[in-house]
């Protein structure tokens, strides 16, 4: 049988905005096909979300027998870490979730072409679709979801060997015995904080004045004490000036009088760059700024016909803002009423770092820079009865409102599991419940999220347990 | 006698609802006031109650059955004396008229708080062998709307009724709110002219009413952000006044065609020819609507408000006629649901019958476009060059420039102005 090549919809790159339009696309009863060059899932799935989280719980595991004294429970012999089980398990996560998508659009019945793509010529209101391995697809609508690679500092080039990107620090062989981690968002912070627990001397390098610098300064405060506490350390406002190999590993100067840090090994973790290049734009209408295709809110660039979403379009780089991007984009083409782009904050953002970190909407700081009157609430997780159960009573959840409306402007939150209890605060923002409705929600005893309910009840000087 | 229990309608603007369950069964003996069967909205579940005595002889709609029409025959009872089976096996009284199906349009329910009306009167079956009673008030619907967008429309003293939702099942958000740019006066100024001593100058302070504030917030927004501009086109209306008369002549008996019927016939003819001019600003995108739905302004007392014909471009001069009527009767008595005169795609201000001359009127927000019709009179003009006498109407479009562009603008007149003067071309 001939392979279909004349499709509705062409889905470049399958990562977690590719699969997730391609099946909505599916399910609004469109021809579609994903064109997908390496691993179905992404970055996200394959090297990114998913296995640093496999890590990053083998590190939280190892950590926990530390504390196990304190429970009661003695633990003898030696602890060791088998380093390449440790990668194995992580890697066999991410292939499962891999195979996992291709069973869904295979039940979706998107057809999937492993090769690579570029934009071909537009033929009347059709548009076509080069694959690498010869084959010329055709369809109405192509959207490009190639997603974004680390980008790295001029006159610095990760060899993967001493100087590695987030790929190679993901599957290491050995434990480095230090190791120097090149900026503090969300990836360097989750690296930082996996290397720690697996005994490596970490030294956090941030050229902002504090670590995780989208996060709310005072969360970026509690995660950088809560570091330095474990033995991390971390250098903010150092801007790096070279990152040479040395005898001994590499040697991270900075710019002006910091401390030349040495260190086994070096992870570049300063953002990534969209993968806009050798797509066959050039000649088209689609716009690039700075590596990423610029996009109206649905999805459409300058060129009819193609459209753009998730890593490809610029930050946040977050799998969720591809995934439902995606959706938007999908329904967009279909006509779909009631489509509406991504709401300014309403994106959450998840660091899985030790404390963790989960925060929406926006900070105090922006609040207040976006001419609110702000009512700000504050709860740590020291009065968390769950959480002191726990052993992990480290934590804070802050609230800010507008003092007028008593909209939920952002909510920051850092401490045990509030990556999963950040949601709460979405939900709220998206159904536009003000301070009201939260304070009348009951919270159940005993949890952790009660301490989301004091933070609210905080900022109307409410709190019962603080 | 037999007696037929109708669907009732739980609020004026209910249609359908589900019939979910019922209490009695069949050969059970009714008393009035009797739970006898719970029904379901969208909105609430309410019990009906029986208000005559009898035995159920027959159940007509099953339970769990959905979308059963208001006024529909859902069960019957027999009377003392009548045999339940003779009474089940007589046909069913003639179906009550259910309430007319409701044009498309905003999805608000009706509510107490509509500007300046009394509440709309609860379209009871009759005769109602059946009464509804909830712990809510039953002739009131509800407006769904986010927390924060009652808490912002409070504030600013927006009356939410007059929005239209964009969130899931018309939801209204708070960017619905801010879309409207109803900012009304900071009621601290208000207040404070309220309360101000009527001294100097021997005037008096009259608390605004909600309706006065929404027109003010309107028209403020709608001058402030939609850039106007105006064209004015004189329209020769002596075929049209004749058409009329021999429309009327042959009219059936209540159908009385007036001029502005066949003015809001032309203008949606006119909308569907240059669709371009039928259009709405939205920011980032323009909204191009698919129907001439066509507002038209009616004065009350306290202001104005724009009561609309849906999709007028497809209906026939007696329709619109009959339609437009009614509305304005109702608008003038404060009896408009509130989506009867929400939305709308252009908007009709007719001043002729002042004597106006001509005028520019303020775009209705967020329309694009308003037509200020003048009053016809004979005139003198000028045919192949001799001077004549004709009956002139002076019309002046106000357009969004966001939008309506001065050469659509013009192109949306000539094709009105040919409608108006070759009234034939408006029946095709």
């Amino acid at each position: 049988m001939a392979t279909e090549t004349s499709f509705d919809l062409v889905v470049v790159g399958g990562g977690p905005g590719g699969y997730v339009a391609a099946i909505r696309a599916s399910q609004l009863k469109m021809k579609v096909a994903l064109v997908e060059r390496e691993h179905l899932g992404g970055i996200c799935l394959n090297w990114g979300c998913i296995p640093t989280k496999a890590l990053l719980r083998a590190a939280e595991l190892r950590h926990s027998i530390d504390e196990m004294q304190e429970f009661g429970i003695t633990v003898s012999g030696e602890v060791s870490i088998d380093l390449p089980a440790v990668v194995r398990r992580s890697r066999k996560v991410a292939g499962r979730l891999s195979a996992g998508v291709q069973h869904l659009l295979k039940k979706n019945k998107v057809t999937v072409f492993d090769d690579l793509a570029t934009l071909g010529a537009r033929r009347g209101d059709l548009r076509e679709v080069r694959l690498a391995g010869g084959a010329t697809l055709t369809a109405k609508h192509v959207i490009l979801a190639t997603g974004a690679r680390a980008r790295s500092l001029p006159g610095i080039e990760p060899d993967g060997k001493t100087i590695l990107t987030y790929r190679e620090a993901m599957v290491p062989e050995t434990m480095p015995k230090s190791l120097v981690i090149i900026g503090s968002g969300a990836i360097g912070a989750e690296f930082a904080s996996f290397y720690l627990d697996m005994g490596v001397e970490v030294t956090l390098i941030e050229a902002m004045d504090r670590i995780l610098p989208v996060e709310d300064a005072e969360i970026s405060d509690f995660v950088q004490k809560a570091f330095v506490k474990r033995g991390m350390k971390v250098v903010t406002g150092a801007r790096l000036a070279s990152l040479k190999p040395s005898a001994s590993g590499v040697t991270a100067s900075f710019e002006g009088g910091i401390q030349p840090v040495i260190a086994e090994r070096a992870i570049m973790a300063v953002g990534i760059t969209g993968n806009s290049e050798s797509l066959g734009l050039e000649g088209t209408k689609v716009k690039i700024d700075r590596g990423h295709i610029v996009t109206d809110g649905y999805g459409a660039t300058g060129e009819p016909g193609v459209y753009a979403i998730g890593d490809v379009t610029g930050p946040p780089w977050l799998a969720h803002k591809a995934s439902h991007e995606g959706i938007i984009c999908v329904e967009k083409i279909a006509g779909e009423a009631g489509v509406h782009t991504i709401a300014d904050g309403s994106v959450p953002g998840c660091t899985y770092c030790r404390p963790q970190v989960a925060s929406v909407g926006m900070t105090e700081a922006a609040a207040i820079e976006a001419g609110h009157k702000v009512r700000v609430g504050r709860f740590p997780m020291l009065a968390n009865g769950k959480a002191i159960a726990l052993g992990d009573d480290q934590g804070l959840i802050k609230t800010v409102f507008d003092a007028a409306t008593g909209e939920l402007l952002g909510a920051h939150m850092v401490g045990p599991e509030v990556t999963e209890l950040i949601q709460g605060y979405a939900i709220a923002r998206t159904l536009e419940a003000t301070e009201a409705e939260l304070i009348q929600t009951i919270f159940p005893h005993p949890t952790l999220s009660e301490a989301m309910h004091e933070s609210v009840l905080d900022a109307y000087g409410r709190a019962i347990h603080f | 006698m037999a007696i037929d229990i109708l669907m009732p309608a739980l609020s004026p603007t209910m249609e359908t609802g589900t019939l979910a369950k019922w209490m009695v069964a069949v050969g059970d003996t009714v008393r009035s006031g009797d739970v006898i069967a719970e029904i379901e909205t969208d909105k609430a579940t309410m019990e009906v109650e029986a208000v005559d005595d009898g035995t159920l002889a027959n159940i007509m709609v099953d339970a769990g059955t959905d979308g059963v029409a208001v006024g529909t025959p859902i069960a019957r009872l027999a009377e003392d004396g009548e045999t339940v089976e003779h009474v089940a096996a007589a046909p069913a009284a003639a179906v009550p008229q259910a309430a007319p199906a409701r044009p498309a349009g905003p999805e608000i329910e009706a509510v107490a708080s509509a500007p300046q009306s009394k509440a709309p009167q609860p379209v009871t079956p009759s005769p109602a062998p059946s009464v509804v009673t909830s712990n809510g008030s039953s002739d009131t619907g509800r407006i769904f709307a986010s927390p924060l967008a009652r808490r912002i429309a409070a504030e600013r003293g927006v009356d939410l009724a007059a929005l239209s939702g964009s969130g899931p099942h018309g939801r209204i958000l708070r960017r619905d709110i801010e879309a409207a740019g109803m900012v009304a006066a900071a009621p601290a100024v208000v207040s404070r002219a309220a309360t101000a001593p009527a001294a100097q100058g021997d005037s008096r302070v009259e608390p605004n009413s909600q309706m006065r504030k929404i027109i003010a917030a309107r028209l403020q927004e709608s001058k402030a952000t939609a850039p106007h501009f105006y064209l004015t086109v004189d329209c020769e209306i002596d075929d049209l006044l004749a058409a009329r008369r021999r429309m009327n002549d042959r009219a059936p008996e209540g159908v009385k065609i007036s001029v502005n019927d066949l003015i809001i016939r032309a203008a949606a003819m006119a909308l569907i020819k240059v669709p371009k001019a039928n259009a709405s600003w939205e920011g980032d995108n323009t909204r191009l609507f698919t129907h001439a739905d066509i507002a038209m302004a009616v004065a009350v007392e306290g202001g104005l408000v724009t009561p609309v014909i849906w999709a007028a471009e497809q209906k026939g001069l007696a329709e619109i006629a009959s339609i437009s009527r009614d509305l304005a009767t109702r608008a003038r008595d404060g009896k408009l649901a509130p989506e009867e005169f929400s939305g709308g795609s252009f908007t009709i201000s007719n001043l002729g019958m002042y004597g106006v001359r001509e005028f520019a009127a303020v775009i209705n927000p967020p329309q694009g476009a308003i037509l200020a019709v003048g009053a016809g009179e004979q005139r003198p003009v000028v045919h192949d060059g001799q001077l004549a006498v004709a009956t002139v109407m002076t019309v002046t479009l106000s357009a969004d420039h966001r939008v309506v562009d001065g050469a659509v603008g013009a192109e949306w007149l000539q094709a009105f102005k040919g409608y108006i003067e070759a009234p034939v071309t408006m029946l095709l």
